[in-house]
């Protein structure tokens, strides 16, 4: 029975949702204005907020200085290609788990996620040793494999998740009809994961774009991606915070487009339930 | 076996080619100060010049130490030339890590290195890095608001005339604060102001048998002076400032002084955007008559890694970046005030240069540090406001919090001193200085 909202309560929920909204926004709004500013109307204090004059400046500087294109595709080739070889992966190992749990699969999750509280530079050295010797170091392949095996509890654990909501009578119900494995897994399990899979997806593309450990120490020039492009951009002695801005904004826009086109799959995957 | 197999193909390639000198692709790991991208924006002159392409790797200051201390002792090979500075050279020089630089040519004029750099940047007499530019400390101060405050600076101040000044022209209630200083955590942050404050008091970091002092009489003058300073005259919440964040106040008028790297100096008195560039003058750092200053020396370097495969085109790199040709290069593309200072002393004697209103206090400044001889007493380690021994970054980044704590005012001088000098001799202990 749907409860009955009164229209003051409402205009709390949503005021309240504004605030909390934009105060985690600000950060990112703050960025895309400052790079719109000159370095010196950058560090004004007071702050100027709206009223400067807007210029371009910063962002024909960074694209005449730094091959923008190249730092992305190499995040795209990244992000995408760790995603997938992560889900090829996490899904049989998820389904296993949630399906046919045995004995020892609670112990197992735990083991996984255990990795991840180890600190990255605690196994620096080996990797790039690993790297090196294997002749791999700034190429794609090992960036996909590091962030990939980075991420994997995490897919893994989210998959595990979203399959165990799935109840197993539905699963029953299809196998009395007379389904195979195949065609359950196809046409009932499938169906009914895809938006846990589309989200986690979608999550994992939004971790392996900003991780900045492995892609700036693992990287040199030809697999660097919009991780460096920025660190680029950060000065030591100098005030360049408008243009760092501008790479920063540049660097999150792909990013920041695609979740808002797939804000709808995302809120859905992360609430998603058979029974909701 | 993968060295053995480039080898080879290296070999296949060069017999195919017959002789010719082959053009390289040069790798160089840098950071973005104003310099270095200048740099960048004229290594089109290199490549008609010689050949040879360049490829740049720029990264935030952290990251580059990072990725070139791996890149380095693992061997990496991934650059043919890192910026580091006058802290990792002596190290690395000694570990051979890094090419000698003792067959630069005639041209290059070596002997042209100011002292001070050259002395930094070599091991045993041997150069193991270039110095791109360098850089000591000194005091900028506001010339109007002196007048006002009716005093005048003296060319070599001390601290006590430093204290005077600041109290004099810290105006509160219209955001003027008499001094600036660093107080973010970091060995290259806070450390490096104090540190080479600290000498000027007469502290130094170890005795001679590598015993950390910071329960000396002289480290406790130091810091209860910097923080009786920040605590009147500084601007509120000066804990998390650092080199950009007190630029960033001082252009903005709000700084009465502001003792840092000479290398502000032609940030500040540019009036694109410094609001006090015609009302900045400067002062050697202060002392109290022991006998050093309080600044330092340091150099943004370039230098070859042990594992580079092409040590000759680096080599040529270096000779381009760090000479005489470059800086007249600079001189007519962006101005006199914008060549890379602090590097050779042929620099300081042009009469062009010599009009440029810091230069004359910045070649003093350099002059003035010692890193050999750097305290009133005798200390086992080379180095103004560091001790170039490996594990110094770390924990004089650890002393660095306590001190930058004792600022934020959570806790005291006499706290953050005892802590200091409890794991300083841990780590020395340790380490097996002791």
């Amino acid at each position: 029975m749907a409860r009955a909202v009164t229209t003051q309560r409402k205009i709390v929920a949503t005021a309240a949702a504004w605030i909390i909204g934009l105060a985690i926004f600000f950060p990112i709004l703050w960025t895309v204005l400052t790079s719109f500013k000159t370095e010196a109307q950058a560090i004004a204090d007071p702050p100027v907020w709206f009223g400067f004059d807007w210029t371009l400046e910063n962002y024909s500087v960074v694209q005449e200085r730094s091959n923008y294109f190249r730092f992305l595709m190499n995040s795209v080739i990244i992000a995408v290609g760790s995603t997938v070889l992560g889900l090829l992966i996490a899904i049989p190992s998820a389904w296993s788990m949630a399906f046919v749990p045995g004995k020892r699969t609670k112990d197992v999750l735990m083991w996984m996620l255990s990795t991840k509280m180890l600190p990255a530079v605690g196994v620096l050295f080996p990797i790039v040793l690993i790297a090196r010797f294997l002749d791999l170091y700034d190429t794609h392949i090992l960036l996909i494999v590091v962030l990939m095996l980075m991420n994997l509890p995490i897919i893994i654990w989210m998959l595990y998740t979203y399959f165990k909501e799935i109840p197993v009578d539905i699963l029953e119900a299809a196998r009395m009809d007379g389904a195979s494995l195949r065609s359950e897994i196809i046409y009932v399990l499938t169906p009914m994961a895809l938006p846990g899979i589309a989200s986690t997806m979608l999550l994992n593309i939004i971790l392996a774009w900003n991780e900045a450990f492995w892609t700036l120490n693992l990287t040199t020039t030809k697999a660097a991606p919009l991780t460096a492009f920025i660190a680029s951009y950060s000065s030591p002695e100098g005030l360049f915070y408008a243009k760092l801005s501008a790479a920063s904004t540049m660097a999150i826009a792909p990013i920041l487009i695609m979740g808002w086109f797939s804000q709808k799959q995302l809120v859905r995957g992360l609430t998603f339930g058979a029974v909701k | 076996m993968t060295c053995t197999l480039r080898a080879l193909l290296g070999a296949t390639a060069l017999s195919a080619i017959g002789g010719i000198a082959a053009a390289e692709t040069l790798t160089i790991a840098t950071v973005n100060n104003g310099d270095m991208i200048r740099m960048q924006g004229l290594t089109e002159d290199f490549t008609a010049k010689t050949g040879h392409e360049v490829e740049w790797v720029t990264l935030e200051e952290n990251v580059l130490r990072q990725r070139v201390t791996t890149d380095i002792s693992t061997k990496g090979g991934q650059f043919d030339i890192m910026t580091i500075g006058m802290y990792e050279t002596p190290i690395w020089g000694a570990q051979d890590w890094l090419v000698p630089l003792d067959d630069l040519s005639a041209e290059y004029d070596v002997d042209d290195i100011l002292p001070a750099m050259r002395g930094g940047l070599s091991v045993d007499g041997t150069l193991y890095a270039a110095p791109f530019y360098g850089e000591s400390s000194m005091v900028m101060y506001r010339t109007d608001l002196m007048e006002a405050a009716g005093m005048e600076m003296p060319e070599a101040p001390t601290w006590d005339e430093i204290k005077a000044a600041a109290e004099a022209m810290t105006d509160k209630d219209n955001e003027v604060y008499g001094i600036c200083l660093r107080g973010k955590a970091g060995w290259g942050e806070n450390m490096a102001f104090l540190t080479a404050m600290s000498n000027s008091f007469g502290a130094r970091w170890f005795d001679e048998d590598w015993n950390p002092q910071f329960d000396s009489e002289a480290w406790k003058t130091t810091l209860d002076f910097y923080l009786d300073l920040m605590n009147n005259y500084g601007p509120p919440g000066a804990a998390n400032n650092g080199f950009n964040e007190n630029l960033a106040l001082f252009q903005q008028g709000k700084c009465g002084m502001w003792i840092d790297a000479t290398v502000a100096a032609s940030f500040v008195t540019n009036p694109n955007d410094s609001t006090v560039a015609d009302q900045v003058g400067f002062a050697l750092a202060p002392d109290t008559g022991k006998g050093p200053r309080g600044n330092w020396l340091w150099a943004w370097a370039l230098a070859i890694p042990a594992g580079s495969q092409k040590v000759d085109a680096a080599k040529e790199f270096i000779e381009w970046a760090t000479s005489k040709e470059y800086i007249e290069l600079v001189a007519e593309n962006e101005g006199w005030a914008n060549v890379p200072p602090g590097a050779r002393t042929s620099l300081y004697e042009n009469p062009e240069y010599q009009k440029v209103p810091f230069a004359k206090m910045t070649l003093d400044s350099i002059n003035s540090a010692n890193p050999t001889q750097p305290t009133v007493d005798p200390v086992p380690y080379v180095g103004v406001q560091f001790a170039a021994i490996p594990e110094f970054a770390g924990f004089a980044t650890q002393v660095g919090q306590e001190f930058s704590a004792a600022l934020a005012g959570q806790q005291s001088a006499d706290d953050a001193l005892a802590k200091a000098q409890d794991l300083v001799n841990e780590e020395m202990e340790a380490a097996g200085y002791k």
